[in-house]
């Protein structure tokens, strides 16, 4: 099998963005994922996402790490630089490349395989970093590309198409955020689009390390009566608590909704991402309430959803290593070498 | 064989580690060298921070010989916990210094050595009040008493002392008193100086003495690498301290107090090699420091890079393994690791520098090398050179250096193209164009560990996935010109055998080469400093009938090599193999190769 490359066709009169770029210009390759995969909703929101952020592909990076939801990188802006990397280690990638370069910015998808075993190190640290990315974490609860083990976000009892139920607790991609000290935490659902695109917006948009956990189902081998990441017993649990729209900087925020329920955050680029409650005892910027109240969702099998946590006040990994505004990739080697005679000089310790 | 005499000899140090004693080794050893006579230190240290035995080895050799002797003509024996085994290894007619604080008739036990003994605790007691202040200046008073009697001027002690306490000019002079402590004493009660002892020479002049890592890390600045990423690992951990001292000093934009690098601590090895395959994607000279536990780690992540050409440089300093191993001691046992890191058919560049020189030219050669053939590549020290001061020429850079960045793509050469392959080899030289995120929508292109075709498209048809795969190994091999050539020293005669080695083996293996010539056995001696190997390598086995492969591990690594890469015959390779720890010493080689050599005569 080789890739297959999706023919660009844009439709007569289809709107275009600030660039003047159709939604089709956010594409990428034709899906390889089973038909009706969650992962696909996902790609779609994306392809939204960076276009009504009017983002120039070229000037974004995607970043994967392995497994179903990683190859979707392929999946979508075939006109950015893309990488599918090593099993989990999509994070550390990623630092890297935004290390060489802060400009670009930057996706980095990956699954419940992915991030909650192999990968739990290296999405903690990129948390307690706090990288200025994005990272989806396509959450099905098996694994797909080996056919149907159970992963780590797998919940107690939950049923496999064959074999035993499951016997050990899930990791909650959630709740491990909020104790790593994560600054923009949220969870969505690949049947949610609506939300799924406002999340997708402002967690771009956020200065820091942002991770949506998106619940998206696995028609293969996790969408079965019992088992608790399928879409009907998603849609029969799912709650929402905060709505979060990205609202730019050359928008005025208009108070659409009764005072109280609405709670604007002001972002670096001086727009703003407006909280509306939906849960009016929910406080999405109190870390030790935000923890209680997903725990006690945890525990209530009920899946709580939308911006959980934000917290715009944290340095990004580019201030707290006090690097220059320009990229490292575009300082000239004039300005990167200290010289014959810097070098006679410092070796005098040595003589 | 060797000395002692006049400017050459050997003095070992035995003391505890933790106390403080590094700095009056190095002291000793940095006067010898102000008095213009070659000389060369070794560490032989402990894993751990206090209370086991540690040793510091320095070799005085008019004659500029770098490597270790094997001999010990004076021990300071300053841990009791090993004063049998300290007294063993000196030499008939060797010196034992002693602290006589309390008396130790075992070490009496020697008719054919002197001993002398100096009450060092007790005269520093006398004088010194604070607990860690006796200790410390204990240790100066072996300087003084050592100094006494090998006659080393104390003017230039005095002088180093005042250099190295600049800042605070109250240790100068209790410091100088303790040295005064031991040399009054000795010169007091017995005959100075001694038989072997130093006298000022003019030969250190333009050296400078300085470990590989701290070379290493000057190198990387030098080559203007921005991007370092590391998880602490014993020896390499001092190669990052000096790039991060130096970019400190040098890096910090002088207005903004910005900084023009960045340098991140990871949280494993796993996620060092990650971090600047990342940066390196994107454009950074990136680099990562460890030993062989760390590219164990690492090599997934490198068998990645080199499918998928991204340039790296990885910094193997070898300690011994396997596993855990002897963390703090030397051995050359990454040769293959290195050479074939990853699964799947992988090949790699290396580098083999021989002494602290060689680690800022390579260091910075490595960063070319990386990106002209978009690869990683590995400079492979060990030890002995990355931890010990060497003597070495001064580091000297030429200004006029312009980085080889390789073939990159620009907005402008993507505008004048029709379509860009990633993979595509347009030029016939192996060697693909890259692009950098960001540039031009043309230049994007999808990073894929999976098979993928010369259009960077994902394949799994054989001859897709055959022609990439022959490429890079087309291209690895024609790397064989651009690593640094092998070095041949030819005997003067003509010589039936020679020898073959790499690295920190050099010192000793040249040292008995010549003597093995003035005794009148004639061998050639060829260090490889790259691989692939280049022509030269397989044309000097040819040339000769016999090949002693000198090298630092159990499994004769670069023999296994010679014979993988080259198509001479095994009964041509007589592997000669040195894994103790410790670092190689010339007479090792010389009996070795006597024997082997006078076998063959009588056979």
């Amino acid at each position: 099998m080789t890739s297959f490359v999706k023919p660009k066709i844009r439709r007569p009169n289809e709107p275009t963005n600030a660039l003047g770029l159709a939604r089709s210009d956010y594409e990428g390759n034709m899906s390889t994922l089973c038909a009706g995969c969650g992962h696909d909703s996902v790609t779609a929101a994306i392809v939204r996402s960076f276009y009504e952020l009017s983002i120039p592909p070229h000037r974004a990076l995607k970043i994967s790490g392995i497994g179903c939801s990683s190859k979707t990188t392929s999946y979508f802006m075939n006109d950015s630089h893309g990488a599918n990397t090593v099993h989990g280690r999509m994070p550390s990638f990623a630092t890297g490349a935004l290390s060489a370069n802060n400009d670009l910015p930057t996706i980095g998808i990956s699954g419940d395989g992915d991030s909650l075993s192999i990968g739990l190190g290296q999405m903690a640290h990129a948390m307690r970093r706090n990288v200025n990315m994005l990272y989806m974490l396509e959450n099905n609860g098996v694994y797909g590309l080996t056919k149907g083990q159970f992963s780590a976000s797998a919940d107690l009892g939950s049923l496999p198409k064959k074999g035993v139920p499951n016997e050990f607790s899930p990791i909650d991609p959630v709740a491990f955020a909020l104790s790593v000290g994560a600054t923009f935490i949220a969870r969505s659902f690949s049947g949610d689009r609506e939300q799924l695109v406002s999340l997708v917006k402002a967690g771009l948009k956020h200065k820091g390390f942002a991770i949506i956990d998106v619940i998206s189902p696995c028609v293969s081998f996790n969408d079965h009566k019992g088992s608790t990441k399928s879409y009907a017993h998603t849609y029969e649990f799912y709650s929402k608590a905060v709505h979060a729209d990205y609202i730019p900087p050359s928008q005025e925020i208009v108070a659409a909704y009764d005072e109280g329920e609405l709670m604007p955050v002001e972002l670096h680029d001086g727009g703003f991402i407006q909280l509306r409650k939906i849960d009016a005892d929910y406080d999405p910027t109190d870390r030790g309430a935000a923890f209680n109240r997903v725990v006690a969702s945890d525990n209530a099998n009920e899946i709580l959803t939308g911006l959980l946590y934000i917290d715009e006040s944290q340095p990004d990994l580019h201030e707290t290593q006090n690097m220059e505004a320009r990229p490292l990739n575009e300082i000239p080697y004039a300005e990167l070498n200290p010289g014959a005679d810097q070098l006679a000089a410092l070796q005098a310790e040595f003589r | 064989m060797s000395g002692p005499g006049l400017n050459d000899f050997v003095i070992k140090i035995g003391t505890v580690n933790g106390t403080g004693s590094a700095s009056a080794n190095g002291l000793l050893m940095k006067s010898i060298f102000r008095m213009g006579i070659p000389v060369v230190g070794k560490n032989v240290f402990p894993s751990n921070i206090q209370g086991l035995p540690t040793w510091y080895e320095i070799r005085v050799s008019g004659d500029g010989h770098t490597g270790r002797s094997g001999d010990v003509h004076m021990m300071v024996a300053m841990n009791q916990a090993t004063y049998d085994q300290d007294l063993a290894e000196l030499a008939t007619g060797g010196v034992l210094l002693y602290d006589s604080t309390w008396p130790r008739p075992q070490l009496e036990n020697r008719p054919d050595v002197t001993v002398i003994g100096v009450p060092l605790m007790a005269m520093c007691n006398e004088v010194v009040k604070a607990a860690r202040s006796r200790i410390l200046m204990k240790n100066m008073a072996y300087v003084g008493a050592v100094a006494a009697l090998v006659d080393i001027d104390l003017n230039v002690i005095r002088s180093l002392i005042e250099e190295t306490f600049a800042a605070k000019a109250k240790l100068i002079d209790s410091n100088m008193e303790a040295v005064r402590l031991g040399y009054d004493y000795v010169k007091e009660n017995y005959e100075c100086p001694l038989r072997f002892r130093v006298s000022a020479l003019d030969k250190t002049k333009g050296k400078v003495m300085i470990d590989g890592n701290t070379a290493a890390s000057l190198g990387a600045v030098y080559a203007g690498a921005t991007f370092g990423a590391w998880y602490p690992i014993t020896p390499s951990t001092s190669l990052m301290d000096g790039f991060v001292k130096y970019c400190r000093k040098l890096r910090v934009d002088p207005e903004t107090g910005k900084n023009k690098y960045c340098i991140i601590q990871a949280e494993d090895e796993l996620a060092a090699a990650g971090l600047i395959i990342g940066a390196a994607w994107n454009g950074a000279r990136a680099f990562t420091p460890t030993s062989g536990p760390g590219i164990s780690l690492m090599s997934e992540w490198i068998g990645f890079a080199y499918y998928t050409e991204i340039p790296v440089v990885f910094f193997d300093i070898q300690r011994t393994g396997p596993s855990t191993g002897m963390p703090t001691r030397t051995q050359q046992c990454d040769i293959q690791t290195t050479a074939y890191a990853s699964h799947g058919d992988t090949k790699h560049i290396v580098l083999y520098p021989a002494d602290p020189n060689e680690c800022f030219e390579f260091s910075a050669q490595s960063f070319d090398l990386a990106e002209r053939f978009q690869t990683p590549v590995f400079f492979l020290s060990d030890i002995d050179i990355g931890m010990n001061d060497w003597m070495v020429d001064e580091l000297t850079w030429d200004d006029n250096y312009v980085p080889d960045r390789g073939k990159v793509l620009s907005e402008d050469d993507l505008s004048k193209m029709e379509s860009f392959s990633r993979y595509l080899d347009i030029d016939g030289d192996h060697i693909p164009y890259r692009t950098l995120p960001g540039t031009d929508p043309k230049g994007a292109y999808f990073l894929r560990g999976s098979g993928h075709n010369a259009h960077a498209r994902y394949t799994e048809l054989g001859d897709e996935y055959q022609e990439v795969v022959d490429r890079l190994h087309s291209k690895w091999e024609s790397a064989k010109t651009a690593v640094p050539a092998p070095i041949v020293d030819k005997a003067n005669a003509q010589a039936r055998q020679g020898i073959i080695a790499i690295g920190s083996s050099d010192a000793a293996v040249r040292e008995a080469r010549a003597r093995l010539e003035a005794d009148g056995i004639p061998v050639d001696y060829m260090r490889i400093r790259g691989f692939p190997f280049s022509d030269e390598v397989e044309a000097f086995i040819a040339d000769h009938d016999e090949i002693f492969v000198i090298e630092q591990n159990r499994d004769a690594q670069l023999h296994g090599m010679l014979l993988n890469e080259t198509t001479v015959s095994r009964d041509k390779l007589t592997p000669v193999l040195h894994y103790s720890g410790e670092p190689l010493n010339y007479r090792f080689v010389y009996d070795q190769l006597m024997k082997r050599i006078k076998l063959r005569k009588i056979a």
